[in-house]
Formats: structure tokens, sequence, C-alpha cells
């Protein structure tokens, strides 16, 4: 009998210590050991980031030129003020743009420049006074009288960051320097906003955060043409000659894109990097048969069909590029013998110049005629020299266009310098920075808080350390950036915003978080219900019985006690 | 009198061309897209799957003729129909009976074939989370101005999708990578279609913003193929896809057809099963999205109205010396590559390794047998 008893006490003690074990060891080390690795992102410092709220600034020099203060306005100027103006995009972004104007009169050195005969060479020999750092404008103030500009132009912008401003007609009799000031304000608010940086741009460059209602069509426009903001781009120049029994093409491309192409490129730098390479293509037609207008006696091409001629053409360009950055094609076309000349009519049946076209985000297309170079008994084929000044002429302004350089019309009274040959201005550098900037940082956020709520929802991804290294990269560049363009200082805070990028975008196209783990609940128990069934019932069981032992033990105590 | 008549005339024809150019302004701005890109995924592999790929290489085509070059289509196929054996014309792969149609042609590029074509790499695609080594083609490069289609075909079921026989794809885990895609801006505006069976049960599940999806069937109705070819002896088309691509071969680059016109695709007396469609998560009115919007490419075009003056004459690149060296010497193929040396090899030393597991076990095991047979004291032989 006590054998009995001690057998099954010994075997309750038995299923008590399995029980024991598989609860106090066994659960514990099943869960640690079915948990996913996820290395810790600061989840705090990415959730502060979701509510963005930039700041710009810009620094502006305003120098009063002889005769546009009186000599007691004078002792009062230099003088510095300071403007915020806050916009609220949407309720998590908001921007202030901060410009700190600095007045002071103009150096003897300074007027000599200002007696020059023209604006151009006013602008030239000013430049060579000062060299304006990245995102700073300096804007002279000339007296009403000046002959620098023509009559009905009121401010000259030059083609680096100056700007001449004549002061109005109404000043000219002495008034105080706050009237002054006041009067000067909304002209310098206008010049600022078409070199430095304007609401609009800077909410269109906001449109990875924020999807906004379109406003004015010029701006959907320049949105749609220009490429987003990528660490580099690839360029490609294709000369097609659908006719080489005719013609004979040779286009001195390489001299061509290093002294004209590069310096725009060299400028852009601090942007993006740039890849450039050419080709030719023969045999290649275009997809659209021309039309013989008589009346001028050359071939038409109507803009309407030209939305077609891309397509043919881009199944036989190819490209060789090994990274996936974006590819910009500019192509050459010269008509065959037949279809010579050619030439493109807008939709009011007027030749366009150019006789180029280009489309949003994808490239140009010149039309190249070459029934000048030959006479009518030439013997074919012929050979050609294409001209490329003026083919690079044409595809630097579509180069421009695409990579985001604005072509809104300035406002009346505006006379803007003629582009240099480098191709860009430095305002226009600069105009480019800062909505690169912001474009840069509102995407860069976006994605970390993308990949934050992401990780955060489905609980099975593996998050390895290079992810969290990358994260925090990221997020420590976006900091530093927005610090930077709070203090003014554009260069770094573009190089910050770069980084921030590449990090971010590195670490939300990680292959390794490609999330393949969705198990629906019946598959979880159709997969542990035979590991840990057979194991839990005779557990569970043994544990009952004690249970029910125990209990009908109590019982009879009770009753003998009764 | 005249005056007025002129004047009534002119400004009729002025408030005309301006509205004309307005409306050309606003089908400028109104789809939003600049570039175009298809996903074709057949997701079937072995012979009787034969009007899959079939499909999938349909629509191919109609996508290719209406203007989408190859490097924005991303092509999923198993493609083991047209080399397959038990195919009695090689090389092809036709969709209408008596072999009127060979959509394989000698310029198809598949960028994923044979056991490539997995969920993992749909889904890799779709959220751009490939390994850096791959190729340009093998990439969805779309930005935030592309409109995508997708089309999926194969046997599936409720809810899933199976991918060659081994893997499937849930509905959840397809709405997840469209929503990361979302996030990603990698798409402007999405077309999902989907021929299988009980295909409405794939986009159940969506919740993305701008997505417009069509399938072949409802839960719970079978998917119908269309017609067999005696000759090839398996099933050529399914009956959606051949319906939708009669419908495309109407559609060519300027047409003006709207998404209205394909959801009538194959009605119920044509197709047995019903085709269903869902718009709710598509911001514009389906009437006013053209058909060319996704399955076309047509580019905007902006004409060039500035050009810059360049002056200056261009500076002849030198080619600089390097080490001594003036001329770079042409390299020819033949030189680089040591071809009679990999013809004449002589076959390489193995290095010896020690017997592996399985001759180990295999002589331990016959060893055993031995020794209990006849006992063991004819160990002593051995130690």
């Amino acid at each position: 009998m006590s054998g009995i008893s001690k057998e099954r006490k010994r075997g309750q003690l038995a299923a008590l210590s399995i029980a024991a074990v598989v609860i106090i060891v066994g659960v514990p080390l099943w869960w640690k050991t079915t948990e996913t690795y996820r290395a810790w992102l600061p989840v705090s410092q990415i959730k502060e980031l979701d509510i963005l709220q930039l700041q710009l600034s810009a620094d502006v020099e305003v120098v009063f030129a002889r005769g546009t203060v009186t000599p007691e306005q004078q002792k009062k100027v230099p003088l510095t003020l300071t403007q915020d103006d806050e916009h609220i995009v949407d309720e998590n972004t908001s921007l202030r743009y901060k410009y700190e104007t600095k007045y002071r009169t103009a150096t003897i050195m300074e007027e000599d420049a200002l007696n020059q005969p023209t604006a151009a060479e006013a602008d030239l020999s000013l430049h060579t006074l000062s060299e304006s750092p990245c995102g700073s404008l300096v804007v002279y103030v000339i007296p009403e009288m000046s002959l620098l500009l023509p009559k009905d132009v009121d401010v000259y912008v030059g083609q680096r960051r100056t700007a001449l401003l004549r002061i109005g007609a109404q000043m000219r009799v002495g008034r105080t320097l706050e009237q002054l000031l006041a009067h000067l304000e909304p002209r310098l608010k206008q010049v600022l906003q078409v070199m430095s940086f304007s609401h609009t741009d800077i909410t269109a460059a906001l449109s990875d955060r924020v999807r906004l209602s379109p406003g004015n069509k010029d701006s959907i426009a320049d949105s749609m043409r220009a490429f987003k903001s990528s660490p580099g781009y690839e360029i490609t120049f294709s000369l097609l000659n659908p006719d080489p029994q005719s013609h004979r093409l040779h286009w001195d491309i390489e001299g061509a894109v290093e002294t004209y192409i590069q310096p725009l490129l060299t400028k852009l730098a601090p942007l993006a990097n740039f890849s450039i390479d050419s080709q030719t293509l023969y045999y290649t037609m275009l997809g659209v048969n021309p039309r013989y207008d008589s009346t001028y006696g050359r071939y038409t091409l109507n803009s309407d069909s030209l939305a077609h001629v891309i397509n043919p053409v881009e199944a036989r360009l190819g490209s060789n590029a090994a990274s996936s950055n974006p590819v910009l094609n500019f192509l050459l076309y010269v008509p065959d013998a037949n279809h010579s000349p050619l030439h493109i009519h807008d939709s009011h049946k007027q030749e366009v110049i150019s006789n180029a076209f280009h489309s949003p985000r994808w490239g140009g297309i010149m039309v190249y005629n070459v029934n000048d170079f030959h006479g009518p008994e030439a013997v074919f084929p012929v050979n050609i020299n294409i001209d490329m000044t003026k083919v690079m002429g044409v595809f630097l302004a579509q180069l421009r266009l695409l990579l985001g350089v604005q072509s809104s019309t300035p406002p009346p009274g505006f006379l803007m310098a003629p582009c240099s040959s480098v191709g860009l201005a430095d305002w226009e550098l600069d105009r480019l920075m800062w909505s690169r900037t912001v474009e840069n940082v509102a995407t860069a956020t976006t994605t970390i808080t993308s990949l934050a709520q992401l990780l955060d929802q489905i609980g099975n991804i593996v998050i390895n350390d290079n992810i969290a290294e990358q994260v925090s990269s990221a997020v420590s560049s976006l900091q530093l950036a927005v610090a930077e363009l709070e203090a003014g200082n554009l260069g770094f805070a573009l190089q910050y915003s770069k980084e921030a990028i590449l990090a971010s975008e590195r670490a939300f196209f990680d292959p390794s978080l490609l999330h393949l783990l969705y198990f629906p609940d019946d598959q979880k128990f159709a997969i542990y219900i035979p590991l840990f069934l057979p194991m839990c019932v005779p557990i569970l069981l043994s544990l009952l019985k004690i249970v029910s032992e125990a209990r009908k033990k109590r019982k009879e105590k009770l009753a003998k006690k009764d | 009198m005249k005056t007025l008549t002129l004047l009534g005339l002119l400004s009729v024809y002025s408030l005309a061309a301006s509205n004309r150019i307005h409306n050309q302004a606003a089908q400028f701005f109104s789809s939003g897209h600049t570039n175009n890109w298809a996903v074709l995924v057949c997701t079937s592999r072995f012979w009787f799957n034969y009007r899959h790929v079939a499909n999938t290489l349909s629509v191919y085509r109609s996508v290719k003729r209406l203007g989408i070059p190859d490097s924005h289509i991303v092509l999923m196929l198993a493609d083991d129909m047209a080399c397959n054996h038990r195919n009695p014309k090689p090389a092809t792969v036709f969709s209408h009976k008596n072999m009127e149609l060979n959509v394989y042609g000698d310029d198809v590029e598949v960028d994923y074939r044979g056991y490539e074509v997995t969920v993992e790499n749909f889904l890799r695609v779709l959220t751009g989370r490939l390994p850096p080594s791959t190729p340009r083609s093998k990439r969805l490069l779309s930005d935030d101005r592309s409109n995508i289609l997708i089309y999926l075909t194969g046997h599936g079921g409720n809810g899933f999708l199976k991918f060659q026989d081994s893997e499937e794809i849930s509905n959840v885990e397809l709405a997840d990578a469209f929503e990361q895609m979302w996030q990603k801006r990698r798409y402007n505006e999405l077309l999902f279609i989907i021929d299988t069976c009980q295909g409405a049960s794939m986009y159940e599940r969506f919740y993305s913003p701008n997505l417009m999806a069509l399938a072949s069937s409802q839960v719970g109705e079978d998917s119908l193929s269309h017609q067999p070819d005696l000759a090839i002896g398996v099933h050529l088309m399914d009956r959606y896809t051949f319906y939708l691509l009669e419908f495309l071969e109407d559609i060519h680059p300027a047409s003006k057809a709207n998404m209205n016109d394909l959801f009538k695709v194959c009605p119920k007396s044509q197709c047995v099963s019903t085709p269903g469609h869902r718009t709710d998560l598509f911001l514009r009115d389906p009437g006013s999205v053209l058909i060319t919007d996704f399955f076309g490419s047509v580019r905007k075009v902006e004409l060039t109205m500035e050009t810059i003056n360049l002056t200056g004459t261009i500076v002849q690149v030198e080619q600089s010396a390097v080490n001594g060296e003036l001329e770079k010497e042409t390299l020819t193929y033949v030189d680089q590559l040591p071809v009679s040396e990999i013809i004449h090899q002589k076959p390489k030393q193995k290095d010896w390794h020690p017997p592996d597991g399985f001759i180990l076990g295999l002589w331990t095991l016959i060893l055993m047998v031995f020794f209990k047979t006849y006992g063991i004291k004819h160990l002593k032989h051995i130690f």
C-alpha cells in the first residue's frame, strides 16, 4: 500500500517537476528563440521628425549708392533688420522664412563700379570687388535718374548674386529713413522671390510630404517637367541618322560637351553627379510622317504629332547606365534627304525657331536640317560637319529646364541678364539648391517616418544592425540639415540633406526588409499544435489528476474531521 | 455693321481658340503622369498551363504596340512553353486557334524567367528592395509620376494566388506591398488586372489611394479558358484575357476610349464568370481615365522656346600622355582571350579528399553486419 502511494507520490512529483520545467524553462526559451531580431531604432527622434518645422534664412545686403540717401539718413545707416514670415502648410509641416537685411552705404570702389555705362558691365565690376557666399544676395539701390537701366526697367538681375534696384520717383525729395525703407520693401520682396526662394517653389518642393491641390498651371508644369532630386543623373547624347547613304555626319561631341556642357555640370556638382555618354544610331526614323507644306516649301511636323515621335525611337536607344539614376536623353535628328528640310510648327502654324522639343522627365529632341550644306547637284553621300554651337545652345536650354531651373516669367519691370555661357546664373543655382534641400529633407523625413511606421506595424520583420545604423545616421543628418538651413548655410544644408536622403533610401530599400512573414492565425495553429499538443496533453492531464486527488483528499479530511 | 460682325466673329474665334488651348492644357495636366510602366506576371509553369503564358504574352504585345518600351516593362514568365518538348511548333506560343498569331515572336524580352518567378522576387520588384547587383532591366524604376499597369494570371483561390505550384501570395501581402509603394511614392496611379479563379478576392484588401482593380471572376467563381487548339493539345487563352485583347486591338495610341469601356469587357454571357472591378480608391472618375493612360505611353511634349546663345569655339580634347605612352592601342578581342590555352588544357589534378559521410556510413554498416553475423571474435584480426 505504502509502496503504491510512494509510487504515486513519485509520479506526482515527476509530473509537477516536468510541468515546472516546461513552464519556467521551456516557455521563455521558446519565446526567446522564436523572437525576430530587431535592432534598436531611435523611435522618439523619428516621431519628432514627423512634425517638420523648416526655417529658411537668407541674408540680404542692401547697399545705397550716392544720391539715394540724404546725409542725415546716411548717419542712421548701417542698420540690420530681420523679418519673419510664417506659413503653415498642413498640420505636420510649417515653414518660416527669415530675411536678415543689412543696410549700408556704398564704398568708393562700388561707386566707381556703378558708374559704368551699362548694367552688365557694372554687374561684372561689382562682382570682382566682392564674392557673396552661397545663399546670400546683394541689392544695390541706385538713384532714379541713373542711366544704368533703361526707362521702363526698375530692377536688373545680374548673373551672379547682385541686383540693381532703381529707387522710385516718390523718394526724390527728402523723406525719413523709415519711409524710404517702407518704400523699398515691396520691391525688395519681389527681388527676393525671384532670386532666392518663393513660397510656391518651396511648397512645390514639399510635394513628397504634402499632396497639395494644384496651384497655377505653371507650377504644375514645372513640377512635372523637372526630374526629382537624385544623387546622380546620366546624360546621353544621340545622333540619329536615318539616311546614311545621303549624309555622312560628323559631330565633335567630345569637344562640344567639354566646352559647353561640362561647365554647367561642374557648377551643379554640389547637387548631383553627372555622367555623360554619346552614341550614333543609323536607320532610325521618326515614327511620324511629316507633311509637305507647299507655301513654305518644306516638310512640317505638327506639335500634336510630336507626342508619338518619342516611343518608337526610345525602343532603339538603349542605355548603358549601370546605376539606377534617371537618364536624360538628348537626340539630334538629321532628316533624310527625301524629307529635308523639316521644321516643327506650333499650334498656330508658326515655325519654332529652335526646331526642338522636349518631354518632361525624359529629354529633348532637336531636328537639324542639312540641306543648305550642299547644293542640289551634290554627289551623295555628302560629308557634313554639324555646327555644335547651335546644337548645344538648344540642348543646354533643355537641360536647364529638365534639371529644374525654373522658367517662370519675371515680374514686370524686371530685366534679367542674358544667360552666360555656363548656362546658369549664381542666383539660379542658389534657388535650385534651396528647393533641392527642402525636397531632400521632405523626402527623407517621409521615408524615415514611413519606415518606422512599417517596422512598427509588422512585428515579424527582422531589423538588422546595418539598417539601424543607416536610420540613425539619416536622423542625425536630417537634424543637422534643418539646423544648417536655419543658420543660413545653404551649402552645408544641401550636403547634409543629400547624406540624409542617401542613408534613408538605403535603409528603406534594404533587401532584408522584405516581409514575407504574414501568417494567418489558422496557419499558426496548424504549425504549433502537432509540436506542442502531444507534449502538453500528458502534463495537463497529470496536473488535473493531481489537483482532483488533492481535492478528494481534502474532502476526505474534512469528512473525517466531522 | 460689318465691323460689328467682324468683331463678333473674331471674339468667337479667339474664345474657341483659347478654349481649345485650355482643353489641351487640361489634357496635359489631367492625368498627372509622365511615364508608364507595366509589370506582367504569369505565375504558372508546366505545359498544361500554356494559356497563362499566352495570356501574359498577348498583353505584353498589346502594351508594346501601344508604346511602352521594353525598358519600362517587367515581364515575369516561367518561359517553358516555347522550347517545351511537348510543343509541336517549337519557338512559338500561339494565342488564337489555327495558330494565327505567334505572340512569342523574336523580340520578346523576359526579365524574370523560369524559377526566378517567385513571390519574393515579385514583391521585391514592386517594393524596390532588390539587391544592389540587380540590373536596370529587372527593376521597376518608377517615380511619383508613373502610371503602372500590373497584370497577374495563373491559378488562384479565395485570397491567394499560386506561384509556380510551390508557394502562394496572399491578398494581404499584395495590399501591404502596394501600401509600401504608395509610402515611397512609387506610383501616380496603378491599374491592377488579374485573370485567375476567384480573382476578385485579391483586390478586396487594398487600402492605398489611386488604385483601380479589375478581376475576371468573383469570389466563388472560376475563370474559364477559351478554346483548345487540337494541334497543340492545350487551351490557348483564358476567356477574360481573350476578350480583353479583342478590346485592346481597337485601341491605338491616340484613342480616347476610357475605363468605363474596359469595365464592360467580357460580360457574363461571354465569360461565364462575372468580371468585377474596384474603383473606390481611385481619385479620378473612371470615365475620365483613358485606356492609353495605362496601356500606352503617350508622352507629354513641350516646344523648346528658348535657346542659349553660345559663343566661343570648341576646345579640342587632347589625348594626354600617360606614362610616356602617346598612343592608345586599339584592343582586339581575340588577343585578350588565351584561346589556344583554353582549348589545349589538360584536365586538372583533383586534390585527394578523405571519404565523406556516405561512404563511411556504408562501410560501417557492412562491418557491423559482418561482425554481428559471424561473431565478435573476428575483430581481433583487425586490431
